[in-house]
């Protein structure tokens, strides 16, 4: 196993509301390897985005409160680090790219600008070279005529233009871990393949890892060396790519799967679908849980929540395995 | 953009007519007589023909007031009735003054409302954000001209900073530009607030602290420059307000502005100065508007005017 670059331990994030305590992520623990991508994948409210940005030290403190965990970034816990550290550590090691390339991108300043700032701040380039390395990674994401699109504001380029834009500017200090936070769900399928398509050539250009978080695993399988499933605010799954994928073992990513439509499938078979909603981290007091939506659930799934339990390569949170 | 401009330019004329028509209108049909005023309660008919008639009293109300109109288009605003002297010498006289009160009045406006309110927007629910706030109450609450006498007491009268009546030096400005920018700075500071609270929550500002740009970068550029958008349609709306409503102060502080200059020709019913400053302070208000219209296209890229 490669060196881990980053690593998240326990990692406990709260929301405080008006009137309750919402646990949004529990004890999650991953690693991310030098080089490699890890796929962050769980239906919306599950946490992913949560601990994204933790890690990137964005959250908005309160309502949120890290209640527990450390994230080692090559040994230094992020988490501990004063606000200037952490500040310079963002957009130069640890850079993000967000969900939605409309509105992530500031109406007001060039398109130039919005990169060369970072080149700006980390580098402390001079203006005009900021901007002339502006143009070249304008190219690198393939965006027809860089020269003049550098001058040109947000509002005059579109959904994928600008998502590219944002790419260019998350890579421009060639970050040593990109943190990709549902990239391509605003933006169509065939421009979704081409940024993925970009995501992976860069990635492999700088040798970066990525947390690629998505909620749609046909993106995650796609991209991904290793998997974590989230659910509820807890990864239930934990493995490399093609075993998850292959064999499933937790209930929760079998029905994930099986919820995947087939071109070649039935179509007068009804798609197979999750019964349920993800529930409120905090509506869950006890046992595990999934047992609200789970077709094998039994005694002790009620009472008690199961621990990781090693099943084939994968790390599986589930009493059904513990037989085995 | 050049094209622009001159259409709204353009579009000022029916305004100002419309103006000038009320103007006109409330001082025709209003009771009171200006030539009995400038001759006295014992005159001969002829004099008072000869007098209506220097003034083209004697002529209908169309005539009067498209004679008016011919005059102003070719640039005399007419003489006035009290003092004998041309309108437009009497207003050259006086605008200057107003327009230094008014545009130190603006600058202080800003000079406070900016800070204050991004402070109290950054420093939401804290010390800093109450203290703001009901400085910003006050301010509201305190009518100008109750201020400018309260500056004019401490200042002028007990401390001796400031000259008690104009004398025509820059100090006799600064009481009355304070007396404006506070009161303006106080409406001007709790909608920088309220607009910078909503900006900070967008994506882009997360996206400025994402990529490790000073928080002083992500406030005063990336977020402040989306929240003046609203703030402008304000100041040009304030701007005009500014210029028309410094009566009041012009009086407090004795100084000969226009808008002075308007009050007495009232009472005195001198026509045509009334008539005159009207028209300059109507255009000031439009062309502010203009002006606040332009600096939007320049501060937002996304309007674009055909």
């Amino acid at each position: 196993m490669k060196e881990a670059i980053l690593r998240v331990k326990n990692l406990c994030v709260d929301f405080h509301l008006d009137n309750r305590i919402i646990p949004a992520v529990d004890g999650v623990s991953f690693s991310l390897a030098k080089g490699e991508t890890l796929g962050l994948v769980g239906e919306s409210g599950c946490g992913k985005s949560v601990t994204a940005l933790t890690i990137m030290r964005l959250l908005q403190m309160p309502p949120a409160k890290i209640r527990n965990g450390e994230i080692y970034f090559k040994g230094q816990n992020l988490l501990n680090m004063t606000d200037e550290e952490m500040r310079q550590i963002r957009g130069k090691n640890i850079a993000m790219i967000f969900q939605e390339p409309m509105t992530s991108l500031n109406p007001v300043f060039t398109i130039g600008r919005q990169i060369s700032e970072v080149l700006i701040q980390h580098q402390n380039m001079p203006k005009k070279d900021a901007l002339e390395k502006s143009i070249e990674m304008l190219k690198l994401v393939r965006i027809p005529e860089p020269e003049k699109v550098v001058k040109q504001y947000p509002h005059q380029l579109s959904g994928g233009m600008r998502q590219r834009v944002m790419i260019a500017a998350a890579l421009a200090c060639e970050p040593e871990i990109i943190i990709a936070d549902e990239p391509t769900t605003a933006l169509d399928v065939t421009v979704e393949a081409q940024i993925l398509g970009l995501i992976n050539e860069l990635k492999s250009r700088i040798n970066s890892s990525i947390i690629m978080i998505s909620h749609d695993l046909g993106i995650v399988a796609e991209v991904s060396d290793r998997v974590a499933v989230m659910y509820a605010g807890r990864i239930v799954e934990y493995g490399d790519v093609h075993s998850v994928f292959t064999s499933p073992k937790h209930p929760y990513t079998k029905g994930l799967l099986e919820a995947i439509p087939d071109i070649n499938m039935n179509r007068s078979k009804r798609l197979k679908e999750i019964r349920g909603v993800v529930p409120f981290p905090d509506e869950i007091k006890e046992g595990c849980r999934f047992k609200t939506r789970c077709d094998y659930v039994h005694e002790k799934c009620l009472a008690e929540e199961p621990p990781f339990i090693q099943v084939g390569n994968n790390q599986v949170r589930c009493w059904n395995y513990l037989s085995q | 953009m050049l094209k622009y401009i001159v259409k709204r330019l353009i579009l000022m004329i029916p305004v100002l007519l419309l103006m000038t028509l009320v103007v006109f209108s409330i001082f025709y049909f209003a009771p009171g007589d200006p030539v009995s005023r400038i001759a006295g309660p014992n005159v001969t008919e002829e004099v008072y023909k000869s007098i209506q008639k220097k003034y083209g009293l004697d002529q209908p109300f169309v005539v009067q007031y498209l004679r008016f109109l011919k005059s102003v288009a070719e640039g005399d605003l007419g003489i006035s009735i009290l003092q004998d002297r041309p309108v437009l010498e009497m207003i050259k006289e006086r605008l200057p003054v107003t327009l230094q009160i008014g545009l130190l009045g603006f600058a202080i406006t800003f000079a406070i409302a900016i800070p204050a309110g991004v402070a109290a927007a950054v420093k939401k629910n804290t010390a800093v954000d109450y203290l703001c706030m009901t400085g910003s109450l006050l301010g509201i609450a305190v009518p100008t001209f109750w201020l400018g006498m309260l500056l004019l007491y401490v200042f002028a009268y007990k401390l001796r900073w400031f000259p008690i009546s104009g004398d025509g030096s820059f100090k006799q400005l600064v009481l009355p530009g304070f007396a404006i920018g506070l009161t303006n700075a106080a409406i001007t500071a709790r909608m920088v607030r309220s607009s910078m609270l909503e900006v900070l929550k967008q994506d882009y500002v997360r996206t400025a602290r994402s990529k490790g740009l000073l928080e002083k970068t992500v406030v005063y550029r990336h977020a402040l420059k989306n929240a003046l958008i609203p703030v402008i349609t304000l100041m040009g709306l304030r701007l005009g307000w500014i210029l028309g409503g410094s009566v009041a102060l012009e009086i407090i502080f004795s100084i000969p502005g226009i808008g002075r200059l308007m009050v007495d020709a009232i009472l005195s019913r001198d026509f045509p100065v009334v008539q005159g400053s009207m028209l300059v302070l109507t255009s000031s208000i439009i062309l502010a508007n203009i002006l606040a219209d332009i600096l939007y296209a320049i501060v937002d890229p996304r309007i674009r005017y055909g």
